[in-house]
This record gives structure tokens, sequence and C-alpha cells, in this order.
């Protein structure tokens, strides 16, 4: 179902991890995903895992919450779980005609795999715990020192609050167009690559007609609000950073050098 | 034609968090050409049981036969499904898409495999059953057209696949008098000119009562009530307390006869409810 | 002076054929005049294309005249000055209640009007507490706005525009997308703000709903073609008829029977049975 997409959605409460600012959370992430990247052994998955169960712990988002999260990405991880399987040369361990799996292949393979999970839970626990206009907010304080040099970071804050408002909607659209298209005896499942892009226009147009129609009402209604761009804007939460931030930080520089340490073990 | 509804039940997501019974043991059956109601407050599953019928949700369990035919089987072709029966969302001009309202008509008729002649002359009939002009309307994109009128194309979509059974998702939701008025008078005319089976989901208890000639409640995925319209909205404080309303011809009655010692009537329409009133006059006098 | 003043308001919206040459313009209001009183409730009905939504946009400069003037409080909106003090005024609700809201969460996307006017934060927080009580959605102000059913996505629009403190809320058929439960609770809302000092002007296509206010503008092709109370409308169906509206089920009922033209009620009704 197209609800269970759990990117992107907030999971409301009150624990250290939600209170912290959105600036230490999107920094943090970078550095968790950029460790990811980082590590080349078991010992390091194991560290990073450990971290992030920590964290998810301490936030009291439910696993089933951020697992269900996952089986939307199934297909990407298990294509990249098989790219790699297949294509790493190194020890055979199996052959059937041209396929073989070499050992390397299996540890890139499962690498690979472990770390997209990792990445993608650890950026879902951004969100999860973030409120969407903090992280928006948070996003445009970072961006704010390049606006200088003529990055338009209001505007990135304020499209990227938009897209999350309005990416169920155009969600739950979707699904009602196709299946109103089903209803006329529209096929999407069977017939060649040609003839199922073809059968995608009757989703695609009214799609279309209908994103414009949601632009034009929400420019109105933005209008009518008395939106004229970031200029003498206030904003109801503002975001300090506290004690708990520079808790996190200390930890994070913690775990980014156990993590760099942990590729010479 | 004929429907069966055996036992179905639905569930939404289940062993998930967002886990609901959107539908919990749902039977009747309809033998007879006519135009069924369907009312119940938002999420008791009318939508839910109309998209079953039409073979777009598989139920968790439970059987429905068309003509005998059971459609909830695996291995069923649903196009076969879905010739036989014709399925109006709601908003459906937001569906339209292509160039031409002839065109857009002509989609659901080429999906079934037809011939050009066949198709053409689907097109022509759909489009004069809801009471659209082809010379007029055939070569002009169906975003020209009025609020009413694009609804009346989309419609002529899905009656031109030629469905024994129309099923129909608050028609006259968001249009003005006017043109809720012409909607009214169309369905009765597809109904009558085309003997079909009609089911009808709508908030709008007048419309309610105007068209059906059997009202089938909902509530919590279950039908509660299932009788003729009169019958059901005799029903009124079983009905307020699930939080619907009567006809307004039944709620002014109601009132009526709470100031009007003796005066009783349950009227669907303002007409009946007058008559009514009128002939209280007489024997009073 | 009235709050509002409208005079002979002419709207034309320019057309083009596929070349992009200029063809004959058309006409969405063509010499429409009219002033609401502060604290008032004026209802306004007419057919789709009768434009009475491209009036409500006229009335908080989203749609500026072609012709004619529009003042709110003395301010002209063909001003560019008072453009944003006039939209503060004027709150305005709009019908969709899905394409309106910009915020994921309920009580950010209240704070959205009083951010842009930048109100200070803490008087923002206030102000968002009171307005989501005012429609009874206190509890869910943590909720993503996408899971909330029509009827509450509109009360959160609905304290968007009270949460700027407006004198005036325009609702441009707000409940015509609404079950019957959304739409009286809506209903209620409107009149309950009217009640405590909002000026209130109703688009709607319901009769039933402009039967609540205290005068009633009828709209046709651009023109106003009535201007009454309900109950002098409501005496003279012609103008009902010659809009293309529908008689209140009461007034139908009242008129089968041939009943004094003065009765609104079913129990002013019952009472001459």
């Amino acid at each position: 179902m197209i609800r269970d997409i759990t990117l992107g959605q907030y999971y409301p409460g009150g624990s250290a991890v939600h209170r912290l600012d959105a600036r230490t959370k999107i920094i943090a992430t970078l550095v968790y995903i950029a460790a990811l990247f980082v590590v080349n052994n078991f010992w390091g998955f194991l560290i990073a895992a450990a971290s992030l169960f920590t964290v998810i712990a301490i936030s009291r988002v439910p696993l089933k919450f951020i697992f269900r999260g996952l089986t939307a990405v199934f297909l990407i991880i298990a294509f990249t779980f098989i790219i790699n399987l297949f294509m790493v040369d190194g020890r055979v361990l199996w052959e059937w005609k041209f396929l073989s799996i070499t050992y390397e292949g299996l540890q890139r393979a499962c690498f690979m795999a472990v770390r997209l999970v990792l990445l993608i839970i650890g950026s879902s626990m951004m969100t999860l715990t973030t409120k969407p206009i903090e992280l928006t907010d948070g996003l445009e304080k970072l961006l704010n020192p390049l606006s200088k040099i003529g990055v338009p970071s209001h505007e990135i804050a304020l499209m990227m609050t938009i897209a999350l408002r309005f990416i169920p909607t155009l969600m739950e659209e979707t699904d009602k167009i196709i299946k109103a298209q089903q209803a006329r005896g529209a096929d999407f499942e069977s017939g060649n690559l040609l003839s199922r892009a073809k059968a995608l226009i009757p989703i695609l147009i009214p799609l279309f007609i209908s994103s414009f129609r949601i632009a034009q009402d929400l420019a109105l209604a933005m209008e009518a609000r008395c939106y004229h761009g970031g200029e003498g804007r206030t904003r109801m939460n503002q975001i300090r950073f506290h004690r708990g931030d520079a808790a996190a930080a200390v930890l994070l520089i913690a775990f980014l050098g156990v993590i760099i340490a942990s590729r010479w073990i | 034609m004929t429907i069966e509804v055996k036992d179905l039940k639905y569930i939404y997501s289940p062993d998930m968090p967002g886990e609901t019974t959107a539908l919990d043991g749902v039977s009747f059956d309809v033998t007879e050409p006519s135009i069924i109601g369907i009312i119940g407050h938002t999420g008791s599953g009318k939508s839910t049981l109309l998209q079953h019928l039409n073979g777009l949700i598989k139920p968790t369990s439970g059987e429905i036969y068309i003509d005998g035919e059971c459609i909830t089987d695996e291995k069923k072709n649903l196009t076969d499904v879905r010739r036989k029966i014709g399925l109006v969302f709601q908003y459906p001009e937001h569906q339209l898409f292509e160039e031409t309202v002839a065109k857009d008509v002509a989609f659901g008729p080429k999906n079934l495999g037809l011939e050009e002649e066949d198709i053409d002359r689907r097109v022509r009939r759909a489009l004069y059953m809801v009471g659209l002009d082809y010379d007029e309307v055939a070569d002009v994109s169906s975003f020209e057209l009025s609020g009413g009128m694009k609804r009346r194309a989309a419609i002529a979509g899905v009656i031109a696949m030629e469905p024994a059974i129309l099923m129909l998702d608050e028609p006259m939701a968001g249009l003005d008098p006017q043109a809720h008025r012409d909607m009214l008078a169309l369905i009765k005319k597809v109904q009558r000119d085309m003997k079909l089976i009609i089911l009808i989901v709508s908030h709008n208890m007048a419309d309610v009562a105007e068209l059906s000639d059997r009202v089938l409640v909902m509530s919590k995925g279950r039908i509660i009530m299932d009788d003729g319209p009169h019958e059901i909205f005799k029903r009124y404080d079983e009905l307020s307390a699930m939080g619907l309303s009567v006809p307004p011809a039944a709620e002014i009655a109601q009132k009526i006869s709470k100031k009007v010692k003796g005066f009783e009537s349950n009227p669907l329409s303002i007409r009946e409810l007058a008559d009514d009133i009128e002939e209280f006059r007489r024997t009073k006098r | 002076m009235a709050y509002i003043n409208v005079e002979d308001l002419v709207l034309e919206f320019s057309k083009y054929d596929e070349n992009g040459k200029p063809l004959e313009p058309k006409r969405a209001l063509d010499g429409v005049s009219l002033s609401i009183e502060k604290g008032s409730f004026t209802a306004i009905v007419g057919m789709n294309g009768s434009g009475k939504s491209t009036l409500a946009k006229c009335l908080n400069g989203l749609l500026l005249p072609t012709a004619g003037t529009v003042t709110v409080n003395g301010m002209d909106t063909k001003d560019g000055g008072h453009i944003w003090d006039i939209r503060s005024n004027i709150g305005m609700v709009f019908q969709n209640p899905d394409n309106q809201l910009v915020s994921s969460i309920v009580e950010d996307d209240v704070a959205f009007g009083p951010e842009n006017l930048g109100v200070e934060p803490p008087e923002i927080r206030k102000r968002v507490d009171e307005a989501l009580k005012k429609v009874d959605m206190y509890d869910h102000k943590d909720k993503a706005a996408h899971m909330l059913s029509g009827g509450q996505k509109q009360r959160i629009a609905i304290a968007g525009a009270v949460a700027m403190k407006p004198s005036c809320i325009v609702f441009d058929e707000p409940t015509a997308m609404l079950d019957p439960a959304g739409r009286s609770k809506v209903m209620d809302i409107i009149e309950e703000l009217n009640k405590e000092g909002i000026t209130v002007v109703l688009i709607t296509h319901f009769m039933e709903e402009a039967a609540e206010a205290d005068r009633i503008l009828v709209m046709q092709d651009g023109r106003i073609i009535g201007d009454k109370t309900p109950r002098e409308l409501f005496a003279d169906e012609k103008y009902i008829h010659e809009a293309g509206l529908e008689l209140p089920p009461v007034i139908e009922l009242r008129d089968m029977l041939g009943m004094d033209k003065k009765i609104l009620s079913a129990e002013e009704l019952a009472a001459n049975i």
C-alpha cells in the first residue's frame, strides 16, 4: 500500500532524539551516511548498526514502523545484492554456465546490502523524529551562509515543505487514477515494454493536470495568507542548539573516530 | 443479470499498525434491474464495497457472483468482469485524458478490443445517454466543457463499455443546483433505457430517496439495514444515532409532527409531504 | 463608509488563440457594486460561472479590477502598498480542503499566516493554540494533515485564517466537497465566528446555508441580480428560479401548500396547519 512508505513521515514523540535540533540531526545523518562508506569490514558494520539501533531505542519509534519503510525499497536492495554477487572476480565458490559466485562477491554483496539497509533506516530516523517544518527550517539555516553566493535557501526549504506535504496527496491521487482507468479496462500489466509505456499515458496526463490544479490552488491560498517570500518572516518554533545537541556532537565525533579506526581491525 | 455477495470481508494492511477491517461480513443480492442506494458514514465501507464488485480489490474472504459466475476466483479474468460492471469514481472528470471527448469515451470500448465501427456506435450512444450532443462535443477537448458536462462525459466513458451493472460513487458531489438536477434525471434515464442495475453511493439523502428502489445502510463495514426507501427513512432515530441524516422532507415532517398533534407522515419528497399535509387538513375539517 | 466597498467592478480575463493573438476577453464581472458592513454575514449564491468566486477573489486583491474599485477599510486593493494589510484583514478559505494546507503538520500549517506577517514567535504560538481551539481541532495539533478527513482539513484551513486575526473571512464554497457531518460542523464554526464579530462573506450553492446569513446576494452572468434578506428573497422566488438555483425544502413545501410567503421555518409552517 502507498501509505506504507515511511520515508518522509514523522512519528510524533518527545524523546531525546526528537528534541535534538534539526540541524544536528541533518549533519549527524550526513556523517552517518559518509561513515557507512568508510566502513570496510564486519566489525565496522557491527559498530554502525549497534549505534543506529541505540539511537532507535532512545527515540522509542517502534521497530515495526521503521522496517515497514524498508519493504518499499526491498527491490532496490535485492537488485544491488544480486549485481554485486555476480560481478566480482575472485575465489570461486559456485559456478553454473556463465554465472559464478565468488567469495569476494558474496562479501561485497552482503556489505552493500547492509550498507543500504542502514543508510535507509538512518535517513528515515531523521525524518521520523523531526517535524517536517523543523527539518526544512534546519536545512534553510544550514544553507543560509550559502545564500550570499546566490543559493536560494528559503525557497529550497519551502519547496521541501510543500513536497513533503503533497507527496501523500499525490500518491492517493495516483492510486485513484490507476483504479479509475483500470475500471475502464486499462491494462498495465501485459504487453511489451512499448505498449506498457503507452498504457501509462492515461495515468500520467490526469496526474499532471491534478498537480497543476493543486499548484494553482495552493499558490492562491498562500497569497491569501500573505506569503511574500522569506523576507520579514518569523517562525513559530525557533530552532536552537541545546545541551543535548552538544552531547550529540561529542558522541558523533567519537562514533566517527571509532568507525575510522575500525578499518584497521 | 444478478449480483450475489456472500460474507465479504476485507482487512486493510493486515498485521500492521494501520490494520483496519473495512468490510466485515457483507452479504446481499440483487436480482432485478433497479437503483440501489448505499448510504453510510464516511469510512463505513461503501466505496470499498464498490471496488470489490469491480475486482479492483480482492477480498480477504468471501465471494461475489455476477450472473452466477464467481468473480473473486483467483483465476478469473478481470477484463471480463469490468466489461459487465462499470464503476464511476467520485469526481470522475479528473480521469479524463484524451485530446477530444469522443476519444476519451472510446477509451473503455477500445480496451475491450472492439471493432472501430462498434466503438463509434457505442461512443455515439453513450454521449446520447448522458445528454451530450455528439456533433457538438465529439471533437472538442474535454477541458473546455463546463463542470457538469465534464462529469457527464466521464460517465459516458463508462457507459460506453455497455455494462449490465453501473456503480456510481457520489455522482452529484460538487455540482451546482442545475447540474445536480440534470444528473438526477440522467441516472433515472440511463437505468430505464438500458435496464441496468445501478448501485449509487451518496451522502445526499434527498437524492437517495428520490432515486432508489432499495436502500442499503452500511456501518462499520456491515450492512445493517436493507429495505425500501420508505421503510429505511422511517427509522429516523436509528439513522441519526449513526450520524446519518434523513431526506429534508422526512426531517421537516418530524418537526411538524412534534408541533401538530395527530399528524404523521413518512415522506421521501417534498411533494409527498405536501400531499400528506393536505390530506391531514381535509380529514381534520 | 462601509468596511468593504465595491464600485462598478468589472473583471475581464484575457484570452488568447493558439498563436498567442489576443481574443475578445471573457468578462467575469460586469459592473458589480456593493458594500459590506463590519460584523455582517453576507451570502453570495449563483450558478457555476456566475462570477461569485471571482468576486470573492477581488475582495482581498487576489484579482485586481479591470475597471472600478474595491476598497477595504478605506484601502484600495489596487494600491500595492496596502495589499498585505488588506490580505491580513480579509482571510480566505477555499473550496478544496486538500489543496490549501501548506505544511504537513496541523499546527505548523496554522502558523503559516502569522509567520508571513512577521508576528513574534510566542504570540504565534498563542494565536495558533487559540485558533485550533476555536475550530475544535486542538487535540489534533500534532497530526499529519493528510491523515485528516475533508471536514477536519477544512477546519484547519479556517484556523489558519483565524490565526491571522482578520476582521473579515471570505469563504469560497467551503462545504462543497464535504460530507454532511463535515458540512454542518463547518457551518457551525462560521456562524460562531460571525457571532464573535468577524465579518463573514459566504459563497455557497446550498440555500440552507445561505439562509443563515443576514443578507443574500444572487449573482448571474457577472452581475448581482438580487440583494435581499433571506426572508425577502424566499418570499419572492422568481430571483431564485431566474438564477437557476433551488429553494430550500421548507420554502418549496410552503409554496406547494400555498401558504403565507413570510414563512421560513418548519416550525412556522407547522403553526399554520
